[in-house]
């Protein structure tokens, strides 16, 4: 049971999480500011700004239906938690998981851009409720390809739905990244981590310059600073994951913990030099993208996999 | 029709415009069906207080009205008095006004540039475009000893002289310029999502132009060939060579690739106004003006946006009895009509940033008579009468 509540509150949950989330959207907002010729912010910014949004008032539009509006950062905070637990426990060596846990990884990996989808829709604003129906169709339209990569995955480890098993299997026989259904299946990832984390080209739910704040228009204070230490900690957890299923995991024996480091800050680095260089897409565009491109990268990688590529 | 659809705000306060200003659009899921513009956050009266002013003054209450083509208003404003007077300025003065001018479409546009990255989220454009907007705010410090608001004009000639010294500087900073608008031209030209996000969105046609009178960039990149610099020449507009940059097909892209394109021209003719400058050493810089006759004069010059004009009247006093200003954007922004209905919200953010828009040149004050009586309606006193009902309402409902 304390168990339990340690791995929930202390490691690898909420603290850790937190930590490790705020270091690494510092690390991108840094790099974003050094390309930009800016200096940026100093290591503890993303702390500060945290602290803030908790200390500020909570305002409830009076349209809204308050229940659903305030529910929201808190069912995203709480899935995004189970997630990270769930995927960095197995990475650490710590518990080896259980048979299936990669699809109640899949599961919770959704619940952020759901319930982002139903707060947004509870405020009763027109912005916000355009930012939802952005999101909806963008969420519709990466799903596929993200689970169809999994699954490329899958049966190149014989089958077993289990990260411990995923992990081991690069252990004996090298990183997915390595072959061609792996490689092809890292691009298809990395294009729905791009989108899953809502950053450019595919932050079409937040257009500041279009609707605002989009679907975060009517927030503020606690439930704000609640979606935003849940961005943080996705910022963390998804480079994470790509590392776990593509790039052999993490190892902490020795000089190894660095690289295991680099691994991570290497994916948020590809993360935010494409967001950098890239203008927003329209959500057509971003629909066509991983309707038919995405997918059909996806395919291949599955069919490469089946034919042990 | 509109009581249905729902309304997406983008004002009076929003991140896509500096200013305030309120476009409604009244959109059917993301498809916007109908546009209305309502403005008037900012009225100041500019032309009120100019009739207030003596003609040297007014000057520099015109260069207020806009914080970013500043030297526009003042440009076309001593073009009316001199108009009025019927002089003409030394060659000398001709050159700084010229140079100035061209300094302030450069970094006019790059200052759009950085915002039409930021518009579309492209916000390495934003910051990139701005830095290299500094050293020609740097240059315009060293000659004229402001940023912005340079205060360089003055009805008969200038007021400060660009010393022979500051030449090579300008040049240098110039010579450097070019490979940055290289690089930006390069980065639009090739980005397949640029394309994706500005070709044929938000096309005007020529038809489209004449009917709203449109001008300037917006004008010329649907093909309209509409410069004052060349149709009235003025300044040492006459005396350079360079040519007005069209395009045809009037959208969105078409809009960038005019303004990028007019960079190179504005660095020219900085550069032949520079030569100029060398050869008219030591040449008066004014006409002293001792009085404005009666008399009506009007003064155009081409702004980074289009057209500015201005219309004074004199009755021999030292003060204008009526001074009346037209900016480009109000030209300009009444397009959206043509331009943006039938597009999506994310195209329409996009297409009434591209013509470039300024509020605070274009507000102006409404007078509503009724229409049957005729009679004036809406005074001060019905507004104070309105507001007096209104908290009167709230008080009774707490």
């Amino acid at each position: 049971m304390i168990k339990t509540i340690i791995h929930f509150l202390v490691f690898p949950g909420f603290l850790f999480l937190s930590v490790a989330g705020g270091f690494v959207s510092w690390f991108d907002r840094k790099i974003t500011a050094r390309v930009h010729f800016r200096k940026g912010p100093p290591l503890l910014q993303p702390f500060y700004d945290f602290i803030k949004l908790l200390a500020k008032e909570t305002l409830i539009p009076k349209n809204s239906s308050p229940g659903l509006f305030l529910l929201a950062p808190v069912i995203s905070f709480t899935a995004t938690i189970l997630a990270g637990i769930l995927i960095i426990l197995p990475a650490f060596g710590i518990e080896s998981g259980f048979q299936g846990d990669l699809i109640v990884i899949i599961y919770l990996l959704m619940i952020p851009a759901i319930s982002l989808i139903f707060g947004a829709l509870a405020s009763g604003n027109p912005l916000s409720s355009l930012g939802a129906s952005r999101e909806i169709k963008l969420l519709i339209s990466y799903e596929l390809p993200f689970l169809l990569t999994l699954l490329a995955l899958v049966i190149r480890t014989d089958m077993s739905i289990k990260i411990q098993e995923i992990i081991s299997e690069q252990k004996l026989f090298g990183p997915f990244i390595g072959s061609f259904s792996g490689a092809l299946g890292f691009i298809v990832m990395m294009m729905c981590v791009q989108a899953k984390l809502a950053l450019v080209p595919f932050d079409l739910a937040e257009a500041e310059t279009e609707i605002v704040a989009g679907a975060y228009t009517e927030y503020s204070g606690t439930p704000l600073a609640l979606f935003k230490i849940t961005r943080y900690m996705l910022f963390f957890i998804m480079p994470s994951f790509v590392v776990i299923l593509f790039l052999g995991g993490f190892d902490f024996k020795g000089w190894n913990i660095i690289l295991s480091i680099g691994k991570v800050l290497l994916i948020a680095l590809l993360i935010t030099l494409v967001r950098n260089t890239n203008p927003r897409v329209k959500i057509k565009a971003a629909m066509k993208f991983f309707l038919v491109w995405m997918n059909l990268f996806a395919i291949l990688s599955v069919i490469l996999a089946v034919l042990k590529y | 029709m509109n009581e249905k659809k729902v309304v997406i705000p983008i004002g009076p306060y929003h991140p896509l415009q500096e200013e305030p200003e309120f476009f409604k659009l009244y959109c059917d899921g993301e498809i916007v069906r109908d546009v209305v513009w309502e403005s008037g956050y900012n009225h100041r009266g500019i032309e009120k207080v100019c009739e207030g002013k003596s003609y040297d003054q007014v000057t520099f209450v015109v260069e207020r009205i806009c914080g970013i083509c500043s030297t526009s208003h003042p440009f076309a404003y001593v073009n009316a008095v001199e108009d009025i007077v019927s002089i003409d300025v030394p060659t000398r003065a001709k050159y700084i006004r010229s140079i100035i001018g061209e300094l302030e479409r450069i970094h006019s546009h790059l200052l759009w540039l950085g915002l039409a990255g930021h518009f579309i989220g492209y916000n390495t454009v934003f910051m990139w475009a701005w830095k290299y907007r500094e050293p020609i705010l740097d240059i315009s410090e060293m000659v004229t000893g402001n940023r912005n608001h340079y205060a360089m004009f003055k009805a008969g000639g200038v007021r400060r002289d660009i010393e022979n010294e500051y030449i090579p500087e300008i040049r240098k900073v110039m010579n450097k310029l070019k490979p940055k608008i290289d690089l930006f031209v390069g980065a639009v030209m090739d980005d397949p999502v640029i394309h994706s996000r500005t070709k044929g969105i938000g096309v005007l046609t020529k038809e489209d132009i004449k009917e709203f009178h449109a001008l300037g960039p917006t004008a010329r990149a649907s093909g309209i060939a509409i410069d004052v610099r060349k149709d009235d020449p003025y300044a040492a507009y006459p005396l350079v060579k360079w040519k007005v940059i069209t395009f045809d097909e009037g959208d969105v892209f078409a809009k960038v690739k005019v303004r990028l394109l007019e960079f190179y021209e504005s660095i020219s003719i900085i550069e032949q106004c520079l030569k100029g400058l060398e050869k008219e050493k030591n040449s008066p810089i004014e006409i002293k003006i001792k009085t404005i006759p009666p008399g009506e004069g009007i003064g155009r010059h081409e702004a980074p946006r289009g057209e500015v004009f201005h219309y004074v009247r004199s009755d021999g006093t030292n003060r204008p009895i009526r001074h009346k200003i037209r900016a480009p954007s109000f030209m300009n922004v009444p397009t959206f009509r043509a331009s943006c209905i039938g597009q999506t919200v994310s195209d329409v953010t996009l297409i009434l940033a591209a013509v470039d828009p300024c509020y605070c040149c274009t507000e102006r004050l409404l007078t509503l008579y009724d229409w049957e009586t005729g009679k004036k309606t809406m005074t001060f006193n019905d507004l104070i009468k309105l507001s007096h009902a209104k908290t009167a309402r709230v008080m009774k409902k707490r």
